[in-house]
């Protein structure tokens, strides 16, 4: 049985880094969704919510509502942050005027962060991912939560098994694992230097923990993590969660 | 126009000093401890919810609580008196110690006299004033400020703690908690025996019954109260629950949230002056009431704000207020409410971009035992900094192109394909080490990614559109 699902692909991936879009669509069509791109679609509003500008932000969230609410089935977002605005600020956002605060509303009940959703569909379809994992060689990788996607939506362990299920990884903990990245949209240029200061003591947690493989849910905090390790020059690799597993099945012999 | 001293500065200032790491620290440490006692109390989180509820009603019907615990304190025998501002109940204050002239004061822990500035005042005018709590103790000493509702001296290390110590009260050095623990009380003890009058907080006030609730951890608030003739507590005018079992469960959730402890050592309830027969107790007992904001908050959308207890947790569990410690708030509440509640009570533009100093990460929200909404309120006020007073008026222009542009998908798209432009300065897979303007502030610590080549929305068009 398959279900079609609209992706709503969020800015960052579409523009700076569009093979984690492909890597998403590729994990949800093989576990049986149709998958359409609403092509009308920008942002989801959020940057201008956070920063206190909420005329911006209503406009680009009424537009995108107005793109969403046109097609059916789930839509699927590979970001727990743009997720969370749409499911628990948009409503409020929108509240103004009952025909958009119904549709706010509409919206937001069918809006599925990517992790949750693929858990469910695998395990709707049953689909055994677990692996042996003695023929290749063992990374250790963490799993990074995500502030919103963990305590605006709840979600940890989803995306924590999607990538144990990947192959050849070790997944590891590491100390203070689910305080913030410092990165807070706008807050990484409003404060560069408090923003830094908190994305060092993750970063060195990450180094003490021997990590080698930093994967997670939300292109933002990659971004940001990648960025600054990067300036380190600390060779560890920053995967989305979608293209950890795209990877995985690839390198399968 | 000039702007203030921003928090970003002050954090960067203290970024620079050995208080964050200190802090940093003892916020963990706080907060493993708030996990045990959490875990350890069943229901923990039914009693969260019902405290949520006791403070949000007492905060819906203020005014007839606030009438009834005046009523209750009176026919206690006590005295109330209202201040609408810091100026007002500093008078009050000074008329009640004044009476003797040099008069002897002791203090136990009060932030809302920090808000006052109440020692300052008092002292120009001729009294001496002791601070009891042993953190407050050395925040005198040391002529510094608080930089943590409940831990004063979160930013010092025990080390600071001895040198102040041997300079200050001229004893040998040492950093033994024990040892320094006993010096304060040695110290401190002639004044307690001795003193005219005892100021405290008020942890919670009780409508039903006229009762001022404090909870330490010392017992120098039960001395504080009991030994002076004179008793003056001060209170913040929202402090209030309708009745004792109220308070109670108050005091349950808040110790646990606070220190991790189940209960703090001493809960103290005053009822009013002593009565004959009591065997001890002040011969006058007085409840200022303070304003200083309050009023104004709540007629914010902000005035969630206020049901606050005062517990610190939010403060301990923040990345921010871990990694810039309390100090860099420059006003006596910080954290994450602090961020909040500054700006109301004070003037908004004085702390106008407090609310902007959090990644809106919501641990805050997690841990607050009354559930305040803290990075919902948060952008409220950041709603309204950027209608008074934006501190960050750079970003207006880009947001507004933002606006603009997310709303027409065409425009967006043009927007993009500049955006790839740039990206084809750099080579593959090579991100930005430097960019210009207000960007500088992200390409001082982390690289920046140039945009793709090919946006996913292009791919999608070219392969999969009309499949």
């Amino acid at each position: 049985m398959s279900e079609t699902v609209q992706l709503f692909v969020t800015c960052i991936i579409d523009a700076v880094f569009p093979q984690v879009g492909r890597d998403v669509v590729e994990e949800l069509e093989r576990n049986g969704a149709e998958v359409e791109f609403p092509a009308d679609q920008t942002c989801c509003g959020q940057p201008a919510y956070n920063a206190g500008h909420h005329r911006e932000s209503t406009e680009v969230l009424l537009h995108n509502l107005e793109v969403l609410d046109r097609t059916g089935g789930p839509i699927v977002i590979p970001s727990g942050s743009c997720a969370d605005f749409l499911i628990h600020h948009g409503p409020r956002l929108a509240s103004g005027d009952p025909e958009n605060a119904a549709m706010a509303e509409r919206v937001a009940a069918r809006i599925r962060e990517f992790t949750s959703y693929v858990s469910e569909q695998r395990e709707r379809a049953s689909v055994e991912e677990t692996e042996t994992r003695d023929r290749s060689p063992t990374r250790r990788a963490f799993y990074h939560p995500s502030c919103h996607a963990l305590r605006g939506l709840g979600l940890r362990r989803e995306g924590e098994s999607l990538l144990e299920s990947v192959r050849g990884v070790e997944r590891v903990e590491i100390e203070g694992a689910e305080e913030c990245c410092g990165f807070g949209g706008l807050f990484a240029l409003e404060m560069p230097e408090v923003s830094t200061g908190i994305m060092n003591t993750k970063l060195d947690r990450l180094e003490e923990a021997g990590v080698e493989m930093l994967v997670g849910a939300d292109a933002a905090c990659l971004i940001h993590l990648e960025g600054g390790l990067r300036r380190r020059e600390n060779p560890m690799q920053v995967v989305h969660i979608a293209s950890a597993i795209a990877t995985g099945r690839k390198d399968r012999p | 126009m000039s702007q203030p001293v921003t928090f970003r500065r002050r954090a960067v200032g203290e970024m620079d000093t050995p208080k964050p790491a200190a802090v940093g620290r003892a916020a963990r440490r706080f907060m493993g401890k708030r996990q045990w006692a959490v875990d350890d109390f069943t229901p923990m989180e039914e009693t969260r919810d019902r405290a949520r509820m006791i403070r949000l009603h007492t905060l819906a019907n203020l005014h007839t609580y606030l009438d009834q615990f005046a009523d209750s304190v009176e026919r206690n025998g006590g005295q109330v008196l209202w201040a609408a501002d810091a100026a007002e109940a500093n008078r009050l204050i000074s008329e009640v110690v004044g009476r003797k002239e040099g008069s002897l004061v002791i203090k136990s822990k009060s932030m809302v006299t920090e808000e006052l500035d109440l020692n300052a005042h008092l002292q120009a005018e001729g009294h001496t004033v002791v601070e009891t709590d042993l953190g407050e103790f050395i925040v005198q000493l040391a002529e510094d400020h608080p930089s943590h509702i409940i831990a004063p001296v979160m930013h010092l290390t025990r080390q600071d703690i001895g040198e102040l110590f041997h300079r200050r009260l001229e004893i040998p050095y040492t950093d033994d908690p024990e040892e320094l623990n006993a010096v304060a009380r040695r110290h401190l003890r002639r004044f307690f025996l001795s003193a005219d009058v005892g100021i405290s907080g008020v942890n919670t006030g009780v409508a039903e019954t006229g009762s001022i609730i404090t909870v330490t951890n010392e017992g120098n608030g039960w001395l504080t109260t009991a030994a002076p003739r004179t008793h003056i507590a001060v209170m913040g005018m929202e402090r209030l629950v309708p009745t004792f079992a109220d308070a109670a469960t108050i005091v349950e959730v808040l110790a646990r949230s606070a220190t991790g402890q189940r209960l703090s050592v001493y809960t103290n309830v005053v009822s009013g002056p002593r009565r004959p027969g009591d065997p001890d107790g002040p011969d006058e007992f007085v409840v200022v009431i303070v304003d200083n904001g309050r009023s104004r908050v709540l007629s914010t959308d902000a005035s969630e704000i206020l049901a606050c207890i005062r517990c610190g947790a939010c403060l301990n569990v923040c990345p921010v207020f871990r990694e810039v410690g309390g100090h860099a708030y420059g006003q006596v509440y910080s954290g994450p409410v602090g961020s909040v509640l500054a700006p109301g009570l004070a003037d908004f533009a004085e702390a106008v971009d407090l609310p902007f100093a959090s990644s809106l990460c919501g641990a805050c929200r997690e841990v607050c035992p009354v559930r305040i909404d803290i990075p919902k309120l948060l952008v409220h006020q950041r709603v309204r900094a950027t209608r008074e007073n934006d501190p960050f008026k750079w970003l207006g222009p880009g947001l507004a192109l933002y606006g603009q542009a997310a709303k027409r998908p065409r425009l967006w798209k043009s927007l993009l394909a500049a955006g790839r432009m740039a990206g084809r300065l750099k080579g593959k897979d090579e991100w930005f080490h430097r960019l210009p303007f207000h960007a500088k502030g992200w390409t001082r610590s982390r690289d920046f990614p140039p945009p793709a080549r090919e946006s996913f929305r292009q791919w999608w068009k070219e392969n999969r559109s009309g499949t």
